[in-house]
């Protein structure tokens, strides 16, 4: 290999044209990838020889305990997450409200469930019976607080609620980068305002909204393992009282990891097919055909 | 034109300004404006960026709200209902309804980007008129073709060009039945080889007798298509007539300035 790149004259440019190439090697990538290899195999190895029983793994992982957790977990996934959204959805329009007492309210809401452990609040929600001890219209009707706000309810709020103060800021940055020309245009052919947000506003804003929302449902899935604490019968509470009785700890614990990935994988492509829908018009879907078209011709 | 003479006008007229103010801030925007536009007649509307035309075509629509003065179009009052001495500001709903009379089109076209061009004429009767659906798309077809644009139903907006996209929110606009069009520099945002195309749709559609006022820099079709031209400077009409004189032969020295300006 000589030190210096090649001068060379215009004559011989069409000569070199026919030279054979041979590609740049890349040493230090090599080098970085024979590391990590290493040291992953030294990882499998270490799980393959440490005192794991997998043959328990296979058994408790289809257990009737687990798989009722599973749907605990996913039950309470999709209903947290469905109070998280129509929250922040509502939080953020009060938030953008022009009346005072709408907007104060939001910056509240949004201010103390952001600003508090999601933890604190689950178990402040849990022990809601011991400020009150019964919740009702006085006079008309009550119901005491502890049949109303067991581990399913306490859990379902505490999730909710904490999640709809993020969602407020996602929908309020979604609907501010709907530009104003769009709500001009839809004021201009007689809508309401409340028609304008729903046939106009949101479903732009989507584009920009469901990214973030699909993190969140991916980080819920795995949030709602914080409600074991106040014996929701989740997952990893489950997973927890079956080693609590057979000691086999590593081998549930990777039972329930296992079911948790397994569950954020789909979700994750849910979330591909989910923005695509939502990026109608912008280039993303037509580009997209019109890209397999070319190909396919 | 006697008092009574002017009475008379303003009673025939679809829309009378009478002494409109508007403030943004420090700026007046519109200082103690008035003019009358009658049915079936184009209102051109000139005058340098900062002079109040779009903010006077905005007010006519309610996309602005006025600091003095009163407005009314198609025989109502705009924005408020009298009750007795007092004026009361009308419900979201109302002014939506009031809109109805209007159509608008905008100098950045304004199309719902989440719709194609199909879908963006048929929203409006379909949410906000409520009519069946056979009916609205085959009117709306017709409008599409009335733009040279039927082949483009399927199209988004970020698939068609400027002159593409104004001319749909044209037939988006007349696909309510506006009684008046209000457009705002519509040729403003275009490449200059589109405007024609533009042009032209607006010119069929004033030879259909369509009321039309339009804020423009084109003063070749103002001087074409309009009844009667507005030079506005620094929110006051400055000079109005038609546009043989305003535009060819303008009496003061303000619109003089601005036309060569313009023509350079």
């Amino acid at each position: 290999m000589s030190d210096a790149t090649s001068p060379i004259s215009s004559r011989d440019l069409a000569a070199v044209s026919h030279l054979r190439i041979v590609p740049r090697r890349f040493y230090g990538r090599w080098v970085a990838s024979a590391i990590i290899l290493a040291i992953l195999a030294w990882v499998v190895m270490a799980f393959v020889e440490g005192d794991i029983a997998w043959p328990v793994v296979r058994q408790f992982f289809t257990a009737p305990a687990i798989i009722a957790g599973l749907g605990n977990t996913l039950i309470m996934t999709v209903c947290a997450m469905t109070l998280g959204v129509v929250l922040g959805v509502v939080f953020a329009i009060m938030y953008m409200s022009p009346n005072p007492v709408l907007r104060s309210v939001a910056l509240f809401y949004i201010w103390f469930f952001r600003g508090t452990p999601l933890l604190l609040q689950l178990l402040i929600w849990f022990n809601l019976a011991l400020v009150f001890p019964t919740i009702g219209i006085p006079g008309l009707f009550s119901w005491r607080t502890i049949d109303i706000i067991g581990p399913f309810m306490a859990t379902l709020l505490g999730l909710g609620m904490n999640q709809g103060a993020y969602t407020a800021e996602v929908v309020r940055g979604g609907i501010l980068s709907v530009d104003t020309g769009q709500t001009e245009a839809a004021k201009a052919i007689g809508m309401t305002r409340l028609t304008t947000l729903r046939r106009i506003v949101l479903p732009q804003a989507m584009r920009v909204i469901i990214p973030p929302v699909g993190n969140e449902v991916i980080s819920m899935v795995k949030l709602t393992s914080v409600a074991s604490v106040i014996q929701y019968a989740e997952i990893l509470r489950n997973a927890q009282t079956i080693y609590y009785a057979n000691a086999r700890v590593i081998e549930l614990l990777i039972v329930a990891a296992g079911w948790y990935l397994l569950v954020v994988t789909i979700l994750q492509v849910g979330q591909y097919f989910l923005e695509r829908h939502f990026s109608k018009g912008r280039g993303g879907r037509r580009a997209k055909r019109a890209a397999v078209q070319e190909g396919a011709a | 034109m006697s008092a009574v003479e002017t009475q008379a006008k303003a009673d025939s007229a679809i829309v009378t300004i009478a002494n409109v103010s508007k403030i943004f801030g420090e700026l007046k925007a519109l200082n103690n404006v008035s003019l009358a536009i009658e049915p079936g007649t184009v209102q051109c509307i000139i005058g340098p960026s900062g002079s109040g035309k779009s903010t006077l075509l905005r007010c006519i629509n309610q996309l602005e709200k006025i600091d003095q003065g009163a407005i009314r179009v198609d025989g109502e009052l705009i924005g408020y209902r009298r009750v007795g001495d007092e004026l009361h500001e009308l419900t979201d709903a109302e002014i939506a309804r009031q809109r109805l009379v209007t159509g608008m089109v905008f100098q950045r076209f304004n199309l719902f980007n989440h719709m194609t061009a199909l879908q963006n004429i048929v929203e409006g009767p379909l949410t906000v008129l409520k009519q069946p659906r056979k009916q609205i798309i085959a009117e709306a077809m017709a409008l599409l073709e009335r733009v040279g644009l039927a082949d483009k139903r399927d199209s988004y907006p970020s698939e068609l060009s400027g002159g593409q996209q104004q001319r749909v929110a044209i037939a988006r606009a007349l696909a309510m039945k506006p009684k008046l069009m209000l457009f705002d520099e519509p040729t403003s945002a275009l490449d200059p080889e589109l405007v024609g195309e533009v042009l032209n749709v607006m010119r069929d559609l004033a030879a259909s007798g369509m009321t039309m006022i339009v804020v423009t820099h084109e003063l070749g079709f103002a001087r074409e298509v309009a009844g009667d031209v507005v030079f506005m400077d620094k929110g006051e009409i400055v000079e109005q007539g038609p546009p043989q004189t305003v535009l060819v032969a303008p009496r003061q020295a303000r619109t003089r300035d601005f036309i060569a300006a313009v023509l350079k």
